[in-house]
């Protein structure tokens, strides 16, 4: 449904997107995963044809969206991260003049913009003037804008950004709701937003994708692989090596990655690593107690998306140093 | 053809849903009225004097009323106009709905037409008090009204013009005030070029003099229709709206 190759957009010096390459299928929904200023939007404004890319192509539907502008803008709806909204228009007549912005033919208006209305939880409000409605409710009747001709693509920049929790939620569950006609791409900074509304995930950090996969291997990956913090200390204040209780460490079946967080006089913190479906705690205690040390803390820690995205986009920043 | 009128009905609801059309219009009405009072004045207490003295002279309502009120509403015509076009993309670019126009399946130019037809449209609201003002003329005289006519045609081509390079202006900047005031700072530039005709006769002056807006409005006051002034004002209309039309593509680039 959506193709991308080799990216390009440049200002001035700054690079913003830096040859990507992906693909959406039919139905998907995409998250579009990066810190702030890592070229989310930049990407979704070349998608929609609202700026071109310097260089590389964008297809949507099969049509390039520097070649077929008006085929492509046809087959998307987007909701930019402020909802482009006149304040001055009531709701119901400024979603009849998307309705006609999109090329609707004009029997059909009254009854898409009831539906979306509907779909969006806004016909209630149909009737009120934009400025005077909430920041849930713009958002939605922006939802609603992005929706009105039934397009094969949306691209969401950031839809639940300002919202508080309760909304938040409301917006997702309507976005899921949206994947069995549409096909989505949302971008966000937020990860759990990517775990519960997703079926993939492109995470892209300065300019370039990182990483790219389906949430659900992304998060097995990550779940299954429980990790633990350990705190060691010798007894009696005594140095101790962090070599050693390392190479201990790692000899316990079932660690995978032991990894070295800090370390003083006294103690090393470790954080553990281990093989999907194998506690090792138990066995991390014992084996601690026998070598002589003391076991100062033990407890388990949660892995998330977080720490993978943290991962990711701080290695991107090491690699460019080094380049 | 249907985009821009999609475009142009919801730039006018837009002037309207807001007080600037009724400001305007009640600004409008109020200085008109007085320009319209005070040459009905002079024009009355002119007859007076002139019957006193025991003669007759010819009295024309056009060439005595109707004309220079028309000149005068050519120049106040270059203090609204910064007024109505300001707006146009200023603000849009401020409430980020350019985006949605942008990323609708409409063409730049049918979007630039829509608002500077809105644009027009208004101007065109305002000339019609000026018409209700001349009603009186026609009630109690006798003037004619073709030349009125051919009038009124070099105003809306005069603030044609000016409303599309308003409306080039207003792309430049997020800010409608900057637009306004830049707007106004060109229309009254537009105006005093004629000066230099006055006391230069090289050919940098003339072509100065030939660029003023209101001295090609003069031979349509007098219901003339030059096909040059025509040309002058057709011509600038177009330069403006390209010009916009350019300055929306590169929004694109850079934005």
């Amino acid at each position: 449904m959506i193709k991308v190759e080799g990216l390009t957009k440049r200002y001035d010096r700054t690079v913003a997107v830096n040859a990507i390459d992906f693909e959406v299928d039919k139905g998907q929904i995409v998250g579009f995963l990066g810190p702030n200023g890592a070229g989310k939007t930049t990407t979704m404004r070349i998608l929609t044809c609202f700026m071109p890319p310097t260089e590389g192509t964008a297809s949507i539907a099969g049509f390039d969206v520097q070649k077929q502008p008006q085929e492509v803008k046809r087959r998307i709806g987007y909701l930019p991260e402020t909802p482009p909204l006149y304040p001055e228009m009531e709701v119901e007549e400024y979603l009849t003049f998307v309705g006609r912005l999109k090329g609707l033919p004009s029997a059909e208006i009254p009854q898409r913009v009831k539906d979306v209305a509907e779909r969006c939880a806004v016909a209630d409000v149909r009737k009120k003037l934009i400025s005077k409605l909430s920041k849930g409710y713009r958002q939605r009747v922006g939802l609603a804008q992005a929706i009105i001709h039934n397009p094969d693509v949306l691209i969401l920049d950031e839809p639940t950004s300002g919202l508080d929790p309760k909304q938040i939620h409301e917006t997702r569950d309507l976005i899921r709701s949206l994947a069995a006609a549409h096909t989505v791409i949302l971008s966000t900074h937020i990860l759990p937003e990517v775990e519960q509304t997703c079926d993939h995930v492109i995470i892209i950090s300065r300019g370039s994708v990182v990483a790219r996969d389906s949430v659900a291997n992304l998060t097995s990956r990550l779940r299954g692989a429980e990790a633990i913090a350990v705190e060691v200390t010798g007894r009696n204040q005594d140095q101790l090596d962090v070599g050693a209780v390392r190479q201990k460490l790692e000899q316990i079946a079932g660690v995978s990655r032991v990894v070295l967080k800090s370390s003083n006089d006294h103690g090393h913190h470790f954080e553990i690593e281990s093989l999907q479906g194998r506690n090792v705690r138990a066995d991390v205690a014992r084996s601690v107690v026998e070598s002589g040390w003391d076991l100062n803390e033990l407890r388990p820690v949660a892995v998330s998306l977080e720490e993978i995205f943290l991962e990711l986009t701080a290695s991107e920043k090491a690699t460019e140093v080094k380049q | 053809m249907r985009n821009i009128w999609t475009i142009c009905r919801k730039e006018l609801k837009s002037y309207f849903a807001s007080p600037v059309a009724y400001l305007l219009l009640a600004m409008f009405a109020i200085i008109w009225g007085f320009f319209f009072w005070n040459a009905v004045g002079i024009f009355v207490s002119f007859s007076m004097q002139s019957q006193m003295m025991g003669r007759s002279m010819p009295m024309d309502l056009n060439e005595m009323i109707i004309r220079p009120l028309l000149m005068n509403t050519s120049v106040i015509g270059l203090f609204l106009i910064p007024m109505i076009s300001m707006r146009l993309f200023a603000e849009e670019k401020r409430q980020g709905t350019a985006e949605l126009l942008l990323t609708s399946p409409v063409r730049d130019m049918e979007i630039i037409i829509g608002k500077w037809l809105a644009a027009v449209m208004l101007y065109g609201a305002l000339l019609a008090i000026t018409a209700l003002n001349f009603i009186w003329l026609f009630a109690y005289g006798k003037p004619d009204w073709k030349p009125m006519l051919v009038g009124y045609l070099g105003l809306l081509l005069q603030a044609g013009a000016l409303l599309a390079i308003g409306t080039f202006i207003s792309t430049t900047t997020k800010n409608q005030i900057i637009a306004g005031a830049a707007t106004f700072g060109v229309c009254l530039l537009l105006w005093v070029f004629e000066w230099v005709a006055g006391y230069e006769q090289a050919a940098w002056a003339k072509v100065m003099a030939y660029m003023s807006v209101v001295s090609h409005f003069e031979p349509f006051s007098k219901g003339v229709i030059d096909t040059k002034d025509a040309i002058f004002y057709i011509t600038l209309t177009f330069f403006g709206l390209f010009m916009t039309a350019r300055s929306l593509e590169s929004l694109r680039w850079r934005a």
